[in-house]
């Protein structure tokens, strides 16, 4: 892959396509020939179909409060009742959409945002990079919850897309970090030397000579963001913060906390939509840390060897 | 000394920023902490809102520069306003300061002892029991939200099996004393809490111990001690595990970040009266003064704890002092 091509003027596209088009490719036959990897895929797989078609499973709607209050968990209704009457099993299927579109609209901004800093930080280098990097410290080392809860309160009220954006804001550095240090060790590397000497313009060299040695890093730390979210943005909504009014895994966990589900032999409306959040979390970490081995060969060599040696 | 003035820059830098955005925020959001907490009770009232406003000391009319000015003074003599119930800030935050301080502090030692611990022995006997137990193990602790382990301890420790209080820092009808009765009543009520916060925080440094045992013991410096005959124990304490913990102590700052994180989400789950369960209260009461002061708080602690880690790494390793 890192053999230097001699590209004509005007390939620019067909190359960049090549360069992606091979590295997607070697990550799907690593993600598929990967155990860990194929039970994360199969899990989102699943999530993503009831996020798809919650009236298959669930037919009705999640909203209505027409059955009697707090009921425990019986046939009719699997997981029992809520506080005003709405069936939580019902809740929890329909609510897998919203919260799925938060994990991966946040996971998706939070990549972009991460690639935009840290490659720029490392092959621009200089000032640039460290006042990029001084950035991206600062934002790390502060907390992340308090900040979020803070921001949430100004803003409640102001529905999804203000949640996205504050659990963007608070969650791009450690991505950022991440691929800043793999583009520094990309930056000396021999076929951006030749890309530089043939004259190539830096956009170029960004987006066609590194990113694609990078792809592995970027979904990487795509999932990484994805679990980041799954966690916070249901921590968020647990607490009551972030659109109350719609159906998420988090808000369906603060009104059964509110309502002392656990307490009062409800506890399913509490454990359902907990257990829903770390399935989701686990489906995302699953293919993570497939993607660790994947990027990372050391890690992968010693489960080889280990493995080996059982059998 | 250039190492000092760096880290100390970082310092001091961080929390300047911190106190900027929080600065910031209320300046930048539609709104003010004023008319964030009417618009959550319905119909302004154009009289009540300014009499908010002047409470919280928001001037519309004011230089941004001198209020700027005004608000980090503030910040440093610990005025942060008053909350809903018109009590000042600083107050209500010494008042839970204590109870998060001392569940947070003691799970973070613990956790940390037996998390580096858990690791060294693990990768010592790598692909051994504990090893082969550990690790699907701590995927799972690692990847659960904190509320969900929370919640489930609540379930089975609280409800189920009835051996620990569902909520609270003490009984109720109990007076604070230094008597042997009220201190185990405080434990006990602690417990749960803080199993939560150790075992959740416990799995990121298993994880990196583990791996930095691998890789430490690998070297030729153990490979040279081995030769030598020295016992299985000084090698693994001595020359393995010693060197591979200095980068759990870089991350422990990082951790404290995460820990005080999940701590808000634990003591709302137990309705633990700390700072945590004020974040909560602030957020229903549209508490913003009380919020901001916490916020403060929290990144003051982060920030001192990474202060404290580096200076310890400096001085465990001078490698890192020109760095």
């Amino acid at each position: 892959m890192a053999s230097p091509q001699v590209f004509l003027p005007g390939a620019e596209t067909q190359a960049a396509d090549q360069g992606y088009r091979d590295a997607v490719g070697r990550l799907s036959r690593a993600v598929l020939r990967n155990r860990k990897a194929t039970i994360g895929l199969l899990l989102l797989a699943i999530i993503v179909l009831v996020a798809a078609f919650p009236g298959l499973i669930a037919p009705g709607d999640p909203q209505a409060a027409i059955y009697e209050q707090q009921l425990g968990p019986s046939w009719s209704h699997l997981l029992g009742t809520t506080q005003v009457g709405q069936d939580v099993f019902t809740q929890l299927i329909w609510g897998t959409r919203l919260t799925l579109i938060i994990t991966v609209s946040v996971g998706a901004l939070c990549t972009l945002i991460s690639v935009l800093v840290g490659v720029t930080a490392a092959y621009v280098g200089g000032v640039v990079d460290g006042s990029l990097s001084l950035l991206t410290d600062i934002f790390l080392i502060i907390p992340t919850l308090p900040l979020l809860i803070v921001l949430s309160t100004y803003l409640e009220g102001s529905g999804t897309v203000a949640i996205i954006a504050v659990l963007v804001v608070t969650g791009w550095a450690f991505g950022a970090r991440q691929l800043r240090a793999q583009g520094l060790s990309l930056r000396t590397r021999d076929f951006l030397e030749a890309a530089r000497v043939r004259g190539e313009r830096r956009p170029y060299i960004i987006l066609v000579e590194i990113l694609p040695n990078m792809l592995s890093l970027v979904v990487a730390s795509f999932l990484g963001s994805a679990v980041y979210t799954v966690a916070t943005a249901a921590g968020l909504q647990f607490l009551g913060l972030g659109s109350s009014n719609e159906i998420t895994w988090g808000t369906m966990l603060h009104f059964a906390q509110q309502n002392g589900a656990i307490e009062s032999g409800n506890a399913f409306w509490a454990l359902a939509p907990g257990a829903a959040v770390a399935l989701l979390g686990t489906a995302f970490a699953l293919l993570n840390y497939a993607f660790d081995e994947i990027a990372n060969p050391a890690l992968r060599s010693v489960r080889r060897q280990r493995a080996k040696s059982d059998s | 000394m250039r190492f000092v003035v760096r880290r100390m820059g970082l310092f001091f830098l961080t929390l300047w920023a911190a106190l900027t955005i929080n600065f910031l925020i209320p300046r930048l959001m539609p709104g003010n902490e004023a008319t964030a907490m009417l618009s959550h009770f319905k119909g302004i009232n154009p009289s009540a809102l300014h009499a908010l406003e002047v409470e919280f000391g928001v001037n519309n009319d004011q230089n941004l520069l001198v209020s700027y000015v005004q608000y980090l003074g503030n910040c440093l003599t610990g005025q942060f306003g008053l909350d809903s119930a018109r009590v000042p800030v600083m107050t209500v935050i010494l008042r839970g300061l204590p109870w998060t301080l001392g569940l947070v502090g003691v799970t973070t030692v613990i956790a940390f002892s037996i998390g580096t611990l858990l690791g060294i022995v693990s990768a010592w006997r790598r692909g051994g029991a504990l090893d082969s137990l550990l690790s699907p193990l701590l995927f799972i602790l690692t990847t659960f939200p904190v509320f969900f382990i929370a919640l489930l301890l609540l379930f089975i420790f609280g409800v189920v099996l009835g051996w620990f209080p569902l909520s609270s820092n003490y009984s109720v009808g109990e007076t604070p004393s230094l008597s042997v009765a009220f201190v185990l009543d405080v434990i006990g009520h602690a417990i749960l809490p803080g199993v939560t916060l150790v075992v959740t925080a416990a799995g990121g440094w298993i994880y990196t111990m583990r791996n930095n045992m691998v890789s430490t013991l690998s070297e030729d410096y153990v490979r040279m001690a081995r030769a030598k005959g020295l016992s299985p124990w000084r090698i693994m304490l001595d020359y393995s595990a010693r060197n591979a913990i200095l980068p759990n102590l870089t991350g422990f700052a990082m951790q404290l970040g995460f820990i005080l994180g999940g701590s808000i989400l634990v003591e709302y789950t137990f309705s633990y009266p700390g700072l945590g369960y004020l974040f909560f209260t602030g957020t229903t009461n549209h508490d913003l003064p009380l919020q901001e002061a916490l916020f403060l708080f929290y990144t003051l602690a982060v920030l001192l704890c990474v202060l404290v880690a580096d200076f310890a790494t400096a001085w465990l390793d001078p490698r890192t002092r020109d760095a």
